[in-house]
């Protein structure tokens, strides 16, 4: 029973930092209909430079903000910069993204080394509870709560306020939204910034969650967003929440009692999904307009 | 004059659709833009509203100049636009399509607001609703109140009347008569019964050019004008031409 406990609570708290970085990609790819190629690598980012300042803080409050704030400004760059030139344009935006990545990538390298960086759980989040004979490792609830509150948060963000209303109006139809006098290109730079925001956080939270960061992260779990984002249905965030939990769950049940099916899992996941419901678990019907 | 259009050239991809387009239009009235299909209506509204802009001539509203200008600042400037389509965004709720158009939620907002729910009484109840869920009637109620929600002088409408009942056409000029009361209006219309209703004052348009502008008393005399630009004829037996 309790290995059962323990297999469910590392899934979630596994789904929870991969909804961190889904969340991010659903709303830039599944809202906006930008593919975003150097997803991953801004979550990298999030993670070399919260990590950097924990060394130097102790603190994993500051950790977070930094993380976040350097997601925020990549994902602020990279948008003004180079994607809303290819607005539209998915065969541009996969090699432009494509190019933004390795530079992101080769750059971070020669900032902060080629090497495996160890990273520890910070001591109030370290250790474990024993309810009842089971381990509950205080991380992995951390990190649940977490990721519920983003979900939360950007599910009620979407559907509560005026800056949601026009993001679900614009991923409709743009040029109607321009027309009632809104400036959408503002509002999707907004929506970018803050995706990337969320991919730096899911970063930072799973850099003592794995106990490493490497230099190859970014590209690990940005497939697995894709996947997660293509399950859950484009654009819908609780259905990437969803989805990042059965991958999470799946990943973990699957690695303990078939190891060698581990790194199939996902894939034959989706490739079901995609069968039975092409448009995902919860995609939006509206068609896009970018 | 609240709009001006001067030698107005405009191109889609490599198409010359708006090859000399010349017309203005006078505060407080409905001014129609007629023409046969393909000939550049559509093209000249969304030209104004600066979502296919102008390669040269100019377009001036109040005396300012348009070109230039992103469609979402020269809506600013007070310029609504329903296009042929309607635009609904159906994902959204009646009441979310409406509050997307208030830039601001005063006093004024909530006059116009009961304003075009009194001309469209459909929509009060279905303000909860997904806009999806609407009749075609219903929608295009929708996308007209929606652009009477702002503070806008000038109304640009695009085929209203498309696909919808007689009954229905026959409200949409009752709404249109008391927008005009507030707000002046350009309307592109095929249905000339609705147009001819509603119309002070007309504009034809053939092949991208501006051929003919005037007052719509004048056309509906002009049996040979509108013979030959707008294939309307006189009925046989009323002698009416519409």
């Amino acid at each position: 029973m309790d290995i059962f406990m323990n297999l469910t609570l590392s899934g979630l708290s596994t789904g929870m930092m991969i909804f961190l970085l889904a969340s991010g990609l659903s709303l830039i790819f599944g809202l906006m209909g930008v593919l975003n190629f150097a997803h991953g690598s801004i979550f990298m980012w999030g993670a070399y430079s919260g990590v950097w300042i924990y060394f130097r803080t102790q603190s994993f409050i500051m950790a977070i903000l930094v993380g976040m704030i350097m997601g925020m400004a990549l994902g602020w760059l990279a948008e003004r910069t180079i994607i809303r030139r290819v607005y539209g344009r998915h065969i541009d935006q996969i090699l432009i993204t494509t190019g933004l990545m390795l530079v992101l990538n080769e750059v971070l390298k020669a900032v902060f080394g080629p090497n495996i960086i160890a990273v520890q759980i910070p001591p109030l989040l370290a250790g474990s509870w024993e309810l009842g004979g089971i381990i509950i490792v205080k991380y992995r609830v951390f990190t649940i709560f977490v990721g519920l509150v983003v979900a939360a948060a950007v599910h009620l963000i979407l559907t509560r306020t005026r800056v949601g209303m026009i993001v679900r109006a614009g991923v409709q139809n743009q040029e109607m939204v321009q027309v009632l006098g809104i400036n959408i290109r503002q509002v999707f730079s907004l929506v970018f910034m803050f995706g990337a925001g969320l991919a730096a956080l899911g970063g930072v939270m799973m850099a003592p969650a794995i106990g490493s960061i490497n230099p190859n992260m970014g590209l690990e779990n940005q497939m697995l967003a894709f996947i997660v984002v293509v399950i859950g249905g484009m654009g819908s965030i609780l259905g990437s929440a969803l989805a990042s939990v059965l991958v999470g769950l799946a990943g973990v049940y699957t690695a303990w009692f078939l190891p060698e099916a581990a790194l199939a899992v996902n894939v034959l996941f989706m490739t079901v999904v995609l069968l039975i419901k092409p448009s995902g678990l919860f995609g939006m019907g509206g068609g896009r307009n970018s | 004059m609240i709009l001006q259009l001067s030698h107005v050239q405009t191109f889609i991809e490599q198409f010359h659709i708006l090859q000399d387009v010349t017309f203005e239009v006078p505060e407080g009235e409905v001014t129609v833009i007629l023409g046969r299909n393909g000939a550049g209506k559509t093209t000249t509204l969304r030209t104004i509203m600066g979502l296919t802009p102008p390669a040269k001539g100019s377009v001036q509203f109040r005396g300012e100049q348009l070109n230039g200008l992103p469609p979402y600042a020269i809506a600013r400037k007070g310029i609504g636009f329903v296009p042929e389509d309607q635009g609904i965004f159906s994902d959204l709720t009646v009441e979310e399509n409406l509050s997307l158009a208030m830039r601001k939620k005063d006093g004024a907002t909530k006059t116009r607001l009961q304003f075009v729910l009194d001309i469209f009484p459909d929509l009060e109840s279905k303000l909860r609703q997904k806009s999806d869920s609407l009749s075609g009637g219903q929608k295009q109620m929708l996308a007209i109140g929606r652009a009477l929600i702002t503070d806008n002088h000038l109304l640009l409408i695009d085929e209203p009347s498309k696909g919808l009942a007689p009954i229905l056409v026959e409200k949409l000029a009752q709404a249109i008569r008391e927008i005009k009361k507030h707000t002046t209006v350009v309307l592109v219309e095929q249905n000339f019964a609705l147009a001819s209703a509603v119309g002070e004052r007309y504009v034809i348009i053939d092949d991208g050019h501006t051929v003919r502008e005037g007052k719509m008393s004048q056309l509906l005399q002009d049996r040979e004008l509108l013979g030959r630009y707008l294939g309307i004829t006189a009925n046989p037996k009323s002698g009416k031409v519409v």
